[in-house]
């Protein structure tokens, strides 16, 4: 479904802000108020901007992601739940040209995709990839996720996510700063026109260490899911400023390019 | 062929020939994790493929292999991984995954003994697993099975042919001592083989490539299996089907002493070649016997099977507890008695323990 | 023209079994034969003893496996315990006298009794064993030219130890001569 004829400025209107061509016209089927369509518009940005699109792969995860392919203008193709690290690899190799990126959530990239997303890092395979953290699984309806904070209720921590049992949430940018074969490892939020800002900034030069083939360049977004956090969107941005952002502080923690 | 005109033979093992089949069928990327009995495999292109501008990737487990073989090969890129059973169950969601979304690539299952971790000896337990998909949902491999070091040799050039020309993952099932064996190898390219780059140019039309490398209007490409709108899943499904349906003049086999005969041996791979030992010892004491060796398994040489039925009686035997069998008797449909005879996983039988089995089957 | 003819080689892991196994196949191959040779892995490996079997025949080979070989060559007494029984009555044994206790050797099967061992010390190296055992052995089955298996010595000894090639030959040679004598002497007897 498109709706090009309402995107264009029609008679007396200014034009204030364009579409991007990386992104397509159609609408996205992310709730109202999810941080996906911010994300998505930075990373087509980005990409547009360093002029890539034509040579850019993107390797789809399992999630509400899924169906990223449907709005970017590039070549794509869907990976296994966990493993678009992994296909991002074959990508990668096979293609040395290409400009490859995966965009997961954080189910996908740090629980059952784990194993794949670290040694894709460690390996320093010249990829991007975007991290979306909302502390909760949202296509399947709200369950925990491996970021969740403790004491936060999902619908499988009905309870609240207790660490006894659950133990905390992952801290996966800290992790990866910490491999070998990761060149540019940043924190933003996507809760404020300030953390967006910063946020571009970062996956530009997520995107800019894979193009210097320094290694693996990872940015993780912290976003809002008001639906599975039963909050109105103004509230999920307040709950990324007080109750996210503590836990997973905001900041870039690797820059090979600045060491 | 005249002898002298013929290259020289080089003694190597059934992996190491898998190793150099796939070097000079054009395989350009190998991702695959370390298991016995298939080591001399990665060993082998992790030093070939580099010195052949190609990829040797060791992945951190059989999950991530498989899926850089997904990777690579929606590129259409030449790529291939090898396991052993455990690893390859480990590798069916990504084989599905594959399969549904048109994706060519090669798996070598040099097959061990199960279930769980069983042992490293002889075994054809994961015959089910290979010919009827495997992983999730309604999908097919194509499925070779070497008997000898120069078919895992030569199967390696069909193996690629396949997977580019229908799209598809291909797998080559073997076992510890196809694995294991050394034998004299020809090492030159069968006849009949497409040149890598002719194949690579089947899949044109599919790869992802970043859409600039197709001109000016190109439009994005996508590769996926996942199909949500009401009826896709259904036309998906029936696109797979015409192209299962296809793959049935595929069918490959080896037929021996098959004309007089009786009884007819049917036997796949390792276990082919012993039954084949055996089948010519008691036809030399005056039994007619003969041996039919399905060499594909998917698609089942089951027209030819089935033409046989007339007036012969077949007895399978294969190293696990009765899979291909059921294959045989859907062929045969009725038609004839279908006995079987069943090797214990983990055994090394040599001809003379088939011998027995084969002369019951005789007179029975 | 040889037919057919498989061997079992047997010993403790260390003793060489592999290698002679290959350098057989290799020059079976070179002698435009057909060969398979396969190790047999198992639990047996952690009982002592490795084995092989090599296969050859002028005509392509079916199983590459033999339950009830047409020779041995054994290099240790477990070798022996595990083989012998299981050798053909009219087949041949290469039996390493070094190491077993000759009444060990069932003396209804035709056997070359031959002190490998000691063989290998007097030609200045223990770890020939194998060769000497291989050298009996192509003696008793007349499986192959010695000339052949002496050549493959160059293709099967690494680069690294291909200063040992000639001592090898050497082995090869005086377990070949042994089994020629004791072949007379036991046709004198």
């Amino acid at each position: 479904m498109t709706y090009a004829n309402n995107l264009h400025p029609q008679q007396g209107e200014k034009m204030v802000f364009d579409a991007n061509p990386v992104l397509n016209e159609r609408v996205t089927h992310y709730c109202p108020g999810c941080h996906h369509g911010i994300a998505h518009r930075l990373v087509s940005e980005v990409l547009h901007e360093l002029g890539v699109a034509d040579k850019t792969i993107l390797v789809a995860a399992v999630g509400c992601s899924t169906f990223t392919y449907d709005y970017f203008n590039v070549d794509s193709v869907e990976a296994p739940h966990g493993r678009a690290c992994a296909v991002a690899t074959g990508v990668r190799r096979a293609r040395p040209e290409a400009v490859v990126f995966t965009y997961q959530g954080d189910g996908d990239m740090a629980a059952i995709g784990m194993a794949e997303s670290l040694h894709a890092a460690n390996r320093g395979e010249k990829i991007t990839t975007v991290f979306i953290n909302n502390t909760v699984y949202g296509m399947t309806g709200g369950q925990m996720a491996p970021t969740t904070l403790i004491g936060q209720k999902t619908t499988t921590t009905r309870h609240g996510r207790n660490f006894s049992n659950e133990g905390g949430p992952i801290r996966l940018t800290e992790i990866m700063a910490g491999l070998q074969g990761v060149a540019y490892a940043a924190r933003c939020a996507l809760d404020s026109v300030k953390h967006v800002r910063k946020a571009k900034k970062a996956v530009r030069l997520a995107f800019d260490v894979q193009l210097d083939g320094l290694g693996f360049g990872f940015v993780e977004l912290l976003a809002g899911c008001p639906t599975n956090w039963h909050m109105d969107p103004i509230a999920a941005n307040k709950h990324i400023a007080t109750d996210m952002i503590p836990i997973f502080p905001l900041g870039v923690f690797k820059d090979v390019k600045e060491t | 062929m005249n002898t002298e005109q013929m290259p020289d033979r080089i003694l190597v093992k059934g992996n190491e020939a898998v190793a150099y089949g796939a070097v000079d069928a054009g395989l350009r990327c190998y991702f695959g994790y370390p298991i016995t009995p298939q080591n001399e495999i990665p060993e082998i292109l992790s030093e070939l493929l580099p010195e052949h501008e190609g990829v040797f990737v060791q992945a951190e487990s059989e999950i991530g292999a498989v899926n850089m073989l997904l990777g690579a090969g929606a590129c259409g890129i030449p790529a291939m991984t090898s396991s052993s059973s455990c690893g390859i169950s480990l590798m069916q969601e990504g084989i599905s995954y594959m399969a549904g979304s048109h994706v060519p690539g090669i798996i070598v299952n040099m097959s061990r003994g199960g279930p769980g971790l069983g042992d490293i000896g002889p075994s054809q337990g994961d015959y089910f697993q290979a010919v009827k998909g495997g992983g999730h949902g309604d999908h097919r491999n194509l499925v070779l099975a070497p008997s000898t070091a120069q078919e895992c040799y030569d199967f390696m050039f069909k193996a690629l042919d396949l997977a580019f020309t229908y799209r598809n993952p291909v797998m080559l099932l073997g076992d510890a001592i196809v694995a294991q064996i050394k034998e004299p190898v020809r090492r030159v390219p069968p006849a009949g083989t497409r040149t890598p780059e002719y194949l690579q140019s089947l899949v044109e039309d599919q790869r992802i490539e970043g859409y600039g490398a197709r001109g000016k209007n190109a439009r994005p490409r996508l590769l996926k299996s996942v199909y949500l709108a009401e009826g896709a899943l259904a036309e998906h499904n029936r696109l797979l089907q015409r192209k299962y349906a296809d793959m049935r003049k595929e069918a490959l086999f080896d037929c021996e002493d098959v004309d007089d005969a009786g009884l007819v041996v049917v036997a796949f791979g390792s276990v082919g070649r012993i039954a084949r030992s055996a089948v010519r010892q008691l036809r030399k004491a005056g039994h007619r016997i003969g041996l039919f060796r399905p060499v594909t398994l998917y698609p089942f040489p089951d027209e030819a099977l089935s033409a046989l039925a007339r007036g012969r009686r077949f007895l399978v035997i294969e190293q696990n507890i009765g899979q291909m069998a059921e294959d045989v008797r859907l062929a045969v449909n009725g038609a004839s008695p279908v006995l079987w005879h069943s090797v214990m996983p983990g055994l090394f039988i040599g001809a003379n323990e088939l011998v027995e089995p084969i002369l019951q089957a005789l007179n029975g | 023209m040889l037919r057919y003819q498989d061997v079992i080689i047997a010993g403790f892991g260390g003793q060489g079994v592999m290698l002679i196994g290959n350098l057989l196949a290799q020059a079976s191959m070179e002698q435009e034969l057909e060969v398979t040779f396969i190790p047999v892995y198992g639990v047996e490996m952690r009982g002592g003893t490795a084995n092989c079997t090599v296969v050859l025949d002028s005509l392509p080979i079916g199983s590459p496996l033999v339950r009830e070989p047409m020779s041995t060559v054994v290099l240790n007494e477990p070798s022996l315990a595990k083989f012998q029984p299981r050798l053909r009555k009219d087949g041949v044994q290469i039996v390493n006298a070094s190491l077993i206790a000759r009444e060990l050797v069932d003396t209804t099967i035709r056997t070359v009794y031959i002190p490998a061992h000691d063989i290998a010390h007097g030609i200045g190296n223990v770890k020939l064993t194998n060769m000497v055992a291989l050298g009996a052995w192509l003696k008793a089955t007349d499986a192959l030219p010695l000339k052949a298996v002496r050549e493959a010595l160059h293709r099967v000894v690494s680069a690294h130890y291909a200063k040992l090639i000639p001592i090898n030959a050497v082995a090869l040679e005086a377990g070949y001569n042994f089994a020629d004598s004791y072949a007379h002497k036991n046709t004198q007897n």
